[in-house]
């Protein structure tokens, strides 16, 4: 390991050490105003629905992103796996099994 | 899932989203190993930065021999949503301790985040500290071992993607956001899905002029003021 690679990996560990950890600490010695716990409120279905979407999507550089067929088929069994069974394993599982298939048959 | 939240809980709940760990480890591990990366410098990445896409960011800019400045300011931008995610799930530990909550948060990623938000829902809005560490420590153990492994098979296997593992995270955010929607009386369920409505168009505007990584940050500000506007 050289001392560049080192010293890179020990200083991008402060920085996501200090993301995760700072804000921690601010909450547990101050109150957050309402307005602010309003905001957070909305954080868990607007964060997850942004990494899935991210996700459905393909990025082109300057230009609107296209659509990632293969995941969003994938993605048709897992939510259905999800409607009938609400459970996170099968959800994973059968959207694993799904895109296997998928490429295993050259779809998407 | 229930309103369990015993040290054991942590453990069983947390099950389903390793294979999300696991999928995404073995493509970092091999990436990682084609970027010239050792398994030691992997496992050290891994165990010591432990934020997944920061990771694959990391390991291409020390290919091309990027300022450590540089590879800094993108980890802290890839990782910046991760101050909104602790901010939020700080909030229910406030009567633990200051050890406890620093233990908590050197753990937390976006699955532990989304798994601790699901539990909210069955639990009467409660979380504790032992449930919550359970769950960090088998999701930070799985990652280390599921980088190393994929390193060592990266000479190994032509095409990892082919097993289908890769769509285990894609899956896993799914299923979280599908039991969100349907779990979380806290906000109106129509609320709720004009939300995610609005976040996919700001998301796939936003993806034109920046990054993924940023617009997913932006959609994510963006949805949680919109929410607080239809809510009123």
């Amino acid at each position: 390991m050289s001392l560049y690679v080192f010293l890179a990996i020990v200083v991008c560990g402060f920085v996501t050490i200090a993301s995760r950890v700072l804000p921690f600490i601010l909450v547990k010695q101050f109150e957050l105003p309402a307005f602010i716990v309003k905001f957070l409120s909305f954080m868990p279905i607007t964060i997850m629905s942004a990494l899935m979407f991210e996700n459905m999507l393909i990025a082109r550089s300057g230009q609107l992103p296209l659509f990632d067929w293969q995941n969003i088929w994938a993605a048709i069994p897992a939510v259905i796996a999800g409607i009938l069974t609400k459970s996170l394993l099968v959800i994973v599982v059968v959207g694993i099994v799904a895109m296997a298939a998928l490429r295993f048959y050259g779809i998407g | 899932m229930n309103a369990d939240l015993s040290f054991r809980a942590g453990i069983k709940d947390v099950v389903p989203t390793l294979f999300g760990y696991i999928g995404v480890g073995l493509a970092f591990g091999v990436i990682g190993h084609t970027s010239h990366l050792s398994i030691l410098v992997i496992a050290f990445m891994s165990l010591w930065v432990y934020a997944g896409a920061s990771q694959f960011i990391i390991a291409n800019m020390l290919l091309v021999h990027d300022p450590i400045s540089a590879i800094a300011v993108s980890t802290f931008l890839v990782n910046s949503r991760m101050i909104l995610m602790s901010t939020t799930l700080a909030q229910y530990f406030r009567k633990d301790s200051m050890l406890n909550n620093i233990g908590i948060a050197l753990l937390t990623t976006d699955e532990t985040f989304a798994l601790a938000m699901n539990k909210l829902n069955r639990t009467k809005q409660q979380l504790s500290a032992k449930w919550q560490h359970a769950a960090n420590l088998l999701a930070y153990a799985t990652w280390a071992v599921a980088t190393v492994v994929g390193a060592w098979l990266g000479s190994l296997i032509e095409s990892p993607e082919k097993l289908g593992l890769d769509f285990a995270l894609v899956a896993m955010f799914i299923g979280l956001v599908y039991l969100q929607l349907i779990s979380d009386k806290s906000i109106k369920f129509a609320v709720q899905l004009l939300v995610m409505l609005f976040v996919a168009i700001c998301l796939y505007f936003a993806m034109a002029v920046m990054p993924g990584n940023m617009a997913v940050l932006l959609a994510t500000v963006l949805g949680c003021l919109f929410g607080m506007v239809i809510e009123k």
